[in-house]
Formats: C-alpha cells, structure tokens, sequence
C-alpha cells in the first residue's frame, strides 16, 4: 500500500458505526491556529454514549489542541463544540459541568493534600454530598493509601492517579483524557486501562497516546490526527486490516522448493510471494484477504516446519498514513 | 450539581482555597514575620520613625514606613498568584472547571487583601501600647488602617497583573514593586515640586492625583474623604479588570 492510496482510502472512508448511544460531542467546522500555524484545521466529528475514542498523530498534530478546545480551555477561530447539548460558546459552564477533564501531565497543586485538592474541586464543581463523592473517587483510583500527603511528595503514578481521580469525581458524561498513561510503568498501565474499561460503558471517553497497543487494548473507534486534520476515523481493528502485513502467511520450509512456491503462485487468491530467505517465504493474499485454509489444501504434502499468519501491525499503518501527508 | 450559574460562579471555592494556601505554606508566616518585624522596627527605630522619641500619641511613623514596605512585599505575595499557576499547567485544570475567569481572578485578589488584611490586624498592640502611652485621636488610628487596606489593595491588583503577564515569578515581583514604587513617589513632595518647576502647576497637580500617596496621606490625617476611597476603589477595579484581559489572553501560552 503506497501512502497516497493510504491517505486516499482515509478520507473516503465514511466514520465507524458507533454503539449507538446519543451524541456527546459534537463538533462542527473546528479550527484553531497560532499565527501561521493550523493547530487544528476545519474538523468536525461527533462522539456517542458508549464510545472509547483514542486521538493518536504525532507530536504536534493537533491532538492537544483538539482537546482544549473541547474542554473549553482554548476558544477556537472558527467552529462550534456542544457536549451534551450545551454550545461551549454561549453555555460555557453548563457544559464544563458535564466534562471530566485530565490535563497533559496531569497538573495538580502540589502543596495541596491529595484529599484537600479532591475537596476544592468538589467546592468548585459544587458537588453537594462533597465528602461521599470524595471517599467514591479515593475508593475507584485507589488513592486511600496517600490521601493525606501532599501532592508534591507522589510518584508519578499516584499523580497521574489523583488527575484521574479530580476528572472522575463529578461522574461526568464526557471524559477527556490526554495521554492518561504517558510515563507509567506496565503495572500502571493495566490499572489505568483496566478503569477505563469500567468507566466506558455509560459515558464517552476521548483520550490521546502515542502506544498504538492502547488502542487496540482500550478503545473502541480511532482517529489518526496530522496537521490538525483527521485523516483516519475508524475501528482500531479495520485500521489493522490495512497494515501491508495483514492476513500475510509466512511459512519456514525445512528444505528449499521451488516447485511449492510456484504451485502458490499459480493460486488465483495468491497476490505475489516474498522470499525472506531460501528457507523463509511471505505469501501476500489479493485484497489482503484471509486465505489460510486455500493455501493448507496447497502445501498438504510440502516440507513445512511452521505456518504464522500475521494480523499486521497499528504501527505500520500509522507510519504509512502520517507519513504520507508529512512527505 | 446544578446552581445557579453566573459571573462569578466558583468564586467562593477559588477564594477558600487559596487562602487556607497562606496558612498552610511557609509563604504566609515569613510574611508575617517580615511585616510585623519590619514595620515595627521603622516605626520604632531612631533612625526611620522615632516613634518613641516623638512623644505624641499618633501612629504617623508606622503609616508613614507600612506603604513603603508594602512596595517590597506585596509584590511578593502576588507574584506567584498567577505565573506559578500558568508554569505548573494548573491554570489548565482551573480553567476548565465551572469557574469564570472573572471569578477566579477575584477569588484569589479577596483571599491575598484578606490575608493582607490580617497581617495588618497583628500590628495591634502598638496602637494598643500607644493607649497606654497616650491619648490617641482612634478616628486618625482607623483612617490610617483603611487606608492601609485600600493601599495594599492597590499593590495587589498591580501586583496579580504583572504575574498574569509572565510565567517568571521573578520578573513579575520586579515589574510590580517599579510599578507600585513609581505610584508612591509620583505623589511625595519632592516629586511634585520637581515637576512643578519643570512643567508648572497643572501637571504637578494632574500627578498628584493619580498618584497613592496624595490620597493615603488624606486618610492618615483622619479624613474619610469620598474622593479619596473612590480613588482607590477605581485604582484598584481599574488594575484587575486590565489583569482579567490581560490573563485571558495568556492563560493558555
């Protein structure tokens, strides 16, 4: 796949089918610029109940500013944002209300106690059972442990714990992380993944990362984001049926055969072959289809020592389409 | 969830937060600390204020040396107010919680003139010590208090603007105490009579009264004149609403 039919096929794609939940976001025509610089260029999408939306583009494509101007932070040049049916232009507040928001690095005051911070943002969300909501949200990010030491003293994890912690403690609808796992180790990871998983289900989640292994762990619907445009909007699992490699065969022989290989070739769902070594072939199906059991019938009686069909990789997919505009 | 959504919505939070801020950090107590102590030496000392050698029952001394010293620290106070909020991505997470700009600009401005305003409370045993000494005028004695009040006021709303315009502490305490300094000397005598010789009578007098110290001298002489708190009123109301612009527009550089 070249990058430009990459790019092509990008654009024409029609979004991915949601769950279907009401929209949440709504976004119409956006865009931000810093003097010459388009941060973020005429982009428009919606996001439903139930979706898990992962922004992932390289440093400096837009995603951070995507997700300040939905929070409210930064006011755009051009360009609508509603969440939950409140403009952010005219009802600023109302729809702050309904957005829980987790900054890049996950700011906090450091000199505040973890339950002290908890408790400002209640004031300022004008939680009413502030206390309940507080010891819920300790409870869910497993924070009991350091709630009275101040912010400062904490590891990375438990910061980035006490920034997911002041996001969730209103039980938004809308839930926008930014880089929510950037900078933690393995075992946090899972446990960030692992709340996110639970939190999915009756809201909408966006959040931006780099590890395309996230996305395909967590999220439900993927954007790929350069230069401020969307390129991509789909499924983690159809960007992967785009990889070059995907539904690739690659079979190990323990003795060279030409007349094997060229049996395979003949094949009419056989698009060409690539000779890894003597001893080592990929197989590349027309359309990127998966064609494993045509192929079995075909080496039944050759000298196979392993068969692996590969799924194609994220990453692969990521490089041809972000690299494609960049060139 | 849902109050009443305003102008000022989220202030009372902004405001409790940062001035449990100043009882909890050592900023607040080296505050006091310097204050009280360096007030009382100016005012007692032979050198500054004589306030013993004197031997009048007035507290001209101390409302002669508290302006001065509030160009030094004020400044101080208000200069982390918004640079340390913008430098530490804080300002962020402020900003998209349901709370106004204008709401947290003034939150933070009451809860800095309230402490302000207590450490002022603590310089009380030396009107005190002067009632045991004298028979004080107390009208003068609570004049000068407010308008110590109003002038801290003042420097902390000049003070927030230069920090709402740079991250750097450093450079925003600099810009400030010029800045204040420059108010209180445009309004001194010697100032006036230097720019009344070299420009003449009107613009001397022009200076004089956009100038601090004309109008917190009438105060210190007993006079609760209108003129004079509208004057700091609108200073003040002036220097914020300018620091709100100014923070809008840099919030999120």
């Amino acid at each position: 796949m070249t990058d430009e039919t990459a790019v092509g096929a990008a654009t024409a794609e029609s979004p991915p089918a949601s769950i279907g939940g009401e929209v949440l976001i709504e976004v119409e025509h956006l865009s931000k610029h810093y003097g010459p610089i388009r941060a973020v260029d005429d982009v428009s999408f919606t996001v439903r109940r139930g979706d898990v939306l992962g922004f992932l583009g390289p440093n400096g494509a837009g995603k951070t500013t995507a997700m300040r101007l939905i929070t409210g932070f930064l006011e755009p040049d051009a360009g609508r944002v509603r969440v939950a049916g409140f403009d952010l232009a005219t009802d600023s507040l109302r729809a702050r209300q309904r957005i829980g928001y987790l900054p890049e690095n996950a700011p906090a005051y450091g000199e505040m106690t973890v339950s002290g911070f908890l408790d400002f943002i209640a004031q300022a969300r004008a939680i009413e059972d502030a206390p309940r909501a507080i010891a819920r949200v300790i409870e869910r990010t497993g924070l009991s442990r350091v709630k009275h030491q101040t912010i400062d003293t904490l590891s990375k994890g438990f910061k980035r714990r006490v920034g997911l912690a002041q996001a969730l403690i209103h039980d938004p609808e809308v839930l926008i992380l930014d880089e929510p796992t950037d900078g933690l180790d393995p075992n946090q990871k899972v446990l960030v993944h692992k709340l996110i998983d639970e939190l999915a289900a009756d809201r909408c989640i966006v959040l931006s990362t780099h590890i395309l292994d996230e996305v395909e762990r967590i999220c439900n619907r993927a954007m790929i984001i350069s230069q401020g445009k969307i390129l991509v909007d789909s499924t983690p699992e159809a960007l992967i049926a785009r990889a070059p490699s995907h539904n690739v065969i690659r079979l190990s022989l323990y003795q060279e055969s030409p007349a094997l290989l060229d049996r395979i070739r003949q094949e009419p769902w056989c698009d060409r072959l690539a000779l890894r070594s003597p001893l080592l072939v990929d197989v590349y199906p027309q359309g990127g289809e998966n064609h494993l059991a045509e192929l079995l019938e075909v080496i039944k009686e050759a000298p196979i020592s392993s068969i692996h069909l590969q799924e194609g990789r994220l990453d692969d997919v990521f490089r041809d389409i972000t690299e494609g505009v960049a060139a | 969830m849902n109050r009443s959504h305003g102008r000022f919505t989220g202030l009372r939070a902004v405001f409790l937060r940062e001035l449990k801020g100043y009882f909890s950090s050592p900023l607040g107590y080296i505050f006091i600390v310097t204050f009280l102590v360096g007030s009382g030496w100016l005012t007692l000392s032979r050198d500054f204020g004589r306030f013993l050698e004197l031997r009048d029952a007035s507290l001209t001394p101390f409302f002669t040396y508290v302006p001065w010293l509030f160009v030094v620290l004020v400044p101080a106070v208000a200069m982390r107010l918004w640079a340390e909020e913008r430098k530490s991505g804080t300002v962020e997470l402020l900003f998209t919680l349901p709370v106004t700009l204008e709401a947290s600009y003034l939150g933070k401005f009451l809860a800095g003139w309230c402490f302000l305003g207590f450490s002022l409370l603590l310089t009380a045993p030396l009107p005190l010590q002067l009632a045991r000494l004298g028979d004080p005028d107390w009208g003068v004695v609570l004049t000068g208090y407010l308008g110590c009040l109003l002038l801290a006021g003042c420097y902390l709303a000049i003070g927030m603007l230069f920090s709402a315009l740079t991250k750097n502490q450093v450079v925003a305490f600099i810009l400030a105490t010029a800045a204040t300094a420059l108010f209180l000397i445009a309004g001194l005598p010697q100032t006036l009579d230097e720019i009344g010789r070299l420009l003449g009578s009107y613009p001397a007098q022009v200076v004089a009264s956009l100038s601090l110290s004309d109008h917190f001298a009438t105060l210190t002489r007993g006079l609760v004149e209108l003129s004079a708190v509208s004057f700091f009123a609108l200073f003040t109301a002036g220097w914020l609403v300018c620091g709100m612009l100014v923070l809008d527009r840099t919030k999120a550089s």
